[in-house]
């Protein structure tokens, strides 16, 4: 009696949140499909036509298309990989016994607070930039040649970036996660005189499995739409070497003002992310159940 | 002897820690001293880390240029506001999937989360049509709705993962004492999930407050944060470095603080669910 | 007490609702240029001239502002009573009915005093659809004493080949100084600025008359390859990744030989607080190739109104005095004349007190009069634009080619095959928006 209460109650309770979610969902995900099957030219409003299937033709046609499709991937699993691994490093690191501390955990997490637009230009100019900046300093300073970032190794200049937004991210959560870790435990090993290298990977990493899990999954969705930092520093080139699905899908909409074409490219990254998410699950999807 | 090896291993410990967190930490710190500087000593080489003559005038200039408090307080309102309207949402709809879940709701919440991976200029025009014939556009209102949305799946499934860690018995314990549903979220599950929810409000804050893409797009001056006041300081034909990076400083100012004081309670909450 | 209290709430709410009424409030969209910024700064002026309006700035970095107001403008969002545009946007919005025409300036406007190359961008069937707020050009800016010590003279009127020359000549990479900055960022207001502008120069054209693209054409090679070379031997590095700004950097500190840019880059290399080669600054025109035509561009920042505004006569008002002679005037008076918007009226250029504070006034309007937006380069085009194509296709166009100009320069493709793509590329597009067909 009382149970069927509850679920009626809950319900209720429910029902708004879930019809919100529902009309987030559909709403302009319909609008998105409807202008899709347009032929909508922004400079030309007023001019619609029906296209049917064409701008998902030109779109997926488009030579960029593969490109921009391995840059995404690539720029994911490497800035996934920097921070997973070094997030775990630096844990490890900040998780023995330092001076200071307290500051250091401050000093770590304070580039995940700025803005993307910010740290791209910070990074761009006063860092990277193989004249001024400060990288091409010390390089001359120890008589090497100062790397141009950005015209020799485009891609990796923008995951570094990118992957130092989200290193403190992964840094702080793995820290927490392995502060939690029993001290009996670690002592316990010490007394058996498991070396540092077994103790972590048969204690340490199988209890970070599931904070990895979590920094994976935020991570993915922030990075397989990364923008701001590709817009600043390279503008998609040189060539199609740092253009994302998400630069193409700007081009389109607000360089070529194609909204038909920008909106069948928004169908597809979904539809993309959707197959990512898959795999994703897949993979490391274990360890969030239990 | 064992002793001052740990001391001596202690030391050496925390000079690596020191030079790594130091790397991580100074772009932050070489955007701050610029702000500093001139602007022609702003990229002169070689460069000048402490010992240059520091001037405020780029401060100066910003302040006389902008109101930086009028964009520092949409950003607040944006910020809090989408934030507070997504936990509200999301509460009751992340408890129905943790406590009630059907066999859609694992899909249902990839699904939403998969939505958050498309690139937000996709639906641009759609939206900006939407808002117009609402009068929605430069209004806070229209943009706590859409921040709100856009963070919505996030919030959800954030709280999911932490509700679902809550034991069963517990919840069923208080029905069996009659409590309603209501009472449930209130007294039982809310308590035991704050760490979680206060670390998702505090993600959530940190996400809406450097979103550049809609409130670049949706707002003009009314509703302008602190986004727009630093794309009146990026690029602009002449020398600017200094002066956007002071008016960068002042931009992060305020959540570097909010982050750097809440920064526990932020993990704690993150890896609530993570770690057992 | 309290009677009295609320009656006079209720009389002061009742004059701020009054004043509220008479009061029409201007948004301005505007681009985060130092002009614009100095424009801001007068606002004062103007409201005091005219106490019923009041003035919004909604001041943004120039790509944000781009995609903000044409988004707006071309839904009809009517966020803005005045709009920042260029050369490139004013003809095909006017075109479309989306401008204003600019009848009612007042009689003391003077629009004959209008620079004709500007005035003709600016106008549509004879109609002015937007009023210069500045203009430019692009000329050769060059280091004096890197040329005295090198033993060269600048002409005013240099040829490419002796631009090559000298440059090599100057480069000296230990010593950090590059014989010649150029643009190499990709972007259609980047890179292709200049290299479309150059390309003329070398009789290349970005279509035919029957809007075929021309990259497989020999001109628009000899252009790359003269242009890719010349910044191997003799630019920076990381010359890819640079734009105005960059090279703009890179000269003030002293870094460069020569840097061939928009006019107004002029003030501030000779600006002592902004660049350490401030007294050591010559100018000359933009190269040529003997074909004549030189390779210089022209823009002008301009404001405009949206039709369907209700708000017309203030936000004339406001261009009026925002472009007039007046303006020009004021900011003498309270920032010297150096630090007048140029390019825009033929009576600054008369004013002998601007050509004193000013040595690159003569360049600069010797370069705006060589560029002819209608006639772009040595054969026939059916578009207009020196340095851009006026057509809609073109932000998207030229963005994607500028890519692959700019993949060349990094090394990262050949010239042939950037050619070879930019063709397929400009094909595919035009066939996509029905030009080809």
């Amino acid at each position: 009696m009382s149970t069927r209460e509850t679920r009626a109650v809950g319900r209720l309770l429910v029902a708004p949140s879930v019809i919100l979610l529902f009309l987030w969902m559909i709403v302009p995900l319909a609008l998105t499909i409807y202008f899709s099957l347009l032929r909508y030219d922004l400079l030309n409003p007023g001019m619609e036509t029906f296209a049917g299937l064409d701008n998902y033709y030109w779109f997926l046609t488009d030579p960029a298309f593969s490109t921009a499709l391995a840059n995404t991937l690539m720029l994911v699993g490497a800035v996934l990989v920097i921070t997973v691994v070094g997030g775990t490093l630096f844990a490890l690191l900040l998780d023995q016994p330092v001076f200071g501390q307290k500051v250091l955990r401050l000093m770590v997490i304070a580039p995940f607070f700025v803005m993307p637009t910010v740290s791209a230009l910070v990074w761009k100019n006063l860092l990277m930039h193989p004249v001024s900046g400060l990288f091409a300093w010390i390089a001359n300073s120890l008589g090497l040649t100062p790397v141009d970032w950005f015209a020799e190794v485009p891609l990796l200049s923008v995951i570094l970036i990118v992957a130092w937004q989200w290193l403190p991210f992964a840094t702080l959560i793995l820290l927490t996660a392995l502060q939690s870790l029993d001290e009996e435990q670690k002592e316990a090993a010490e007394m058996d005189g498991a070396g540092a290298i077994p103790f972590f990977f048969y204690i340490v990493l199988p209890h970070l499995a599931r904070p990895i899990t979590v920094v994976i999954l935020i991570e993915t969705i922030f990075l397989l739409t990364v923008f701001a930092e590709i817009f600043v520093t390279t503008g998609g080139g040189p060539g199609l070497q740092t253009t994302n699905i998400a630069f193409l899908v700007y081009a389109q909409a607000l360089l070529q003002y194609d909204v038909g074409g920008a909106s069948a490219g928004g169908i597809v990254a979904v539809v993309l992310a959707n197959i990512v998410a898959f795999f994703l699950v897949r993979i490391i999807g274990k360890n969030l159940e239990a | 002897m064992a002793r001052k090896q740990t001391l001596t291993k202690r030391i050496s410990v925390t000079a690596l820690a020191w030079l790594f967190s130091g790397a991580i930490f100074f772009p932050i710190y070489w955007m701050v001293i610029t702000s500093f500087k001139t602007e022609l000593a702003a990229f002169s080489t070689p460069p000048t880390f402490l010992f240059f003559d520091w001037t405020i005038e780029n401060y100066e200039t910003v302040q006389t240029r902008s109101n930086y408090l009028h964009h520092a307080m949409n950003s607040v309102i944006l910020a809090g506001g989408s934030t507070l309207l997504a936990l509200l949402i999301a509460i009751p709809a992340a408890w129905a999937m943790a406590f009630a879940p059907t066999d859609r709701t694992r899909g249902t919440l990839l699904w939403m989360l998969s939505t958050k991976m498309m690139p937000p200029v996709g639906v641009l025009v759609p939206i900006y049509l939407i808002y117009r014939d609402f009068g929605l556009l430069d209004s806070r209102i229209g943009l706590v709705i859409l921040l709100c949305l856009g963070n919505l799946p996030i919030v959800i499934w954030m709280l999911f993962t932490y509700f679902k860690e809550i034991p069963k018995d517990i919840l069923e314990a208080a029905r069996m004492d009659g409590a309603t549903v209501t009472k449930e979220i209130i007294y039982v599950l809310a308590p035991m999930s704050l760490p979680g929810i206060a670390s998702t409000l505090l993600l959530n804050v940190i996400l809406a407050w450097n979103e550049a893409f809609w409130t670049l797009n949706l707002t003009t001056s009314d509703a302008a944060p602190l986004t727009t006041f630093i794309a009146s300081y990026s690029s602009p034909e002449g020398l600017f470095w200094a002066k956007l990076s002071a008016a960068s400083t002042l931009a992060i100012a305020p959540i570097l603080i909010i982050g750097w004081l809440s920064q526990r309670q932020l993990v704690r909450g993150l890896t609530f669910g993570a770690v057992k | 007490m309290n009677k009295h209290f609320a009656a006079l709430m209720g009389a002061a709410s009742m004059l701020v609702a009054a004043q509220a009424m008479a009061e029409t409030k201007l948004t301005i969209a505007t681009v985060n240029n130092g002009d614009m910024i100095r424009m801001q700064g007068l606002t004062e002026d103007f409201t005091a001239k005219n106490p019923d309006i009041t003035v919004e700035w909604v001041t943004l970095e120039e790509n944000v502002l781009r995609q903000k107001v044409t988004t707006d403008i071309a839904t009809k969002g009517g966020q803005f009573d005045v709009l920042t545009i260029g050369t490139y946007e004013v003809p095909i919005w006017a075109k479309k009915g989306w401008l204003m025409p600019l009848d009612n300036l007042g009689d003391d406007y003077d629009v004959d005093d209008l620079l004709p190359a500007i005035r003709a961008g600016l106008s549509q069937d004879g109609k002015l659809y937007a009023a210069p707020f500045y203009g430019e050009s692009s000329m050769v800016m060059y280091r004096k004493d890197l040329f005295e010590k090198a033993g060269i003279t600048m002409p005013d009127a240099p040829t490419w080949e002796f631009v090559a020359d000298a440059a090599r000549k100057i480069t000296d990479k230990d010593g950090e100084v590059y014989g010649i900055c150029l643009r190499g960022k990709a972007g259609w207001g980047e890179n292709m600025a200049f290299l479309t502008a150059t390309a003329n120069s070398f009789g290349a054209r970005w279509f035919d008359e029957n809007w075929v693209p021309q990259f497989d054409q020999p001109e628009w090679k000899n252009t790359l390859d003269f242009y890719v070379n010349l910044m191997k031997d003799a630019g920076p590095p990381g010359a890819s990744s640079n734009g105005f700004n960059e090279n703009l950097a890179l000269f003030n500190s002293g870094k460069c030989g020569m840097w061939i840019d928009a006019t107004v880059a002029a003030s501030f290399v000779t600006n002592p607080k902004e660049s350490m080669v401030a007294d050591k600054v010559g100018f000359a025109l933009a190269p040529d190739n003997g074909l004549g035509k030189r390779g210089n561009w022209l823009w002008a920042w301009s404001l405009a109104v949206p039709a369907g505004s209700q708000k017309v006569e203030a936000a004339e008002k406001f261009i009026a005095w925002a472009t007039g002679k007046g303006y020009t005037e004021l900011v003498a008076s309270k920032e010297g004349w150096a630090n007048v918007p140029p390019g825009t009226r033929t009576s600054l250029y008369e004013n002998p007190e601007y050509q004193k504070a000013a040595p690159f006034a003569k360049m600069t309007i010797d370069s705006i009069n060589s560029a002819d937006p209608t006639k772009p380069t040595v054969k026939p085009v059916p578009y207009t634009g020196v340095q851009f194509v006026a057509i809609p296709e073109f932000q998207g166009l030229g963005t994607t080619v500028g890519q692959q100009f700019s993949s060349a320069l990094a090394g990262q493709t050949t010239v042939d095959e950037a050619l070879a793509s930019a063709q397929a590329i400009a094909t595919r597009e035009m066939t996509k928006a029905g030009y080809i067909k």
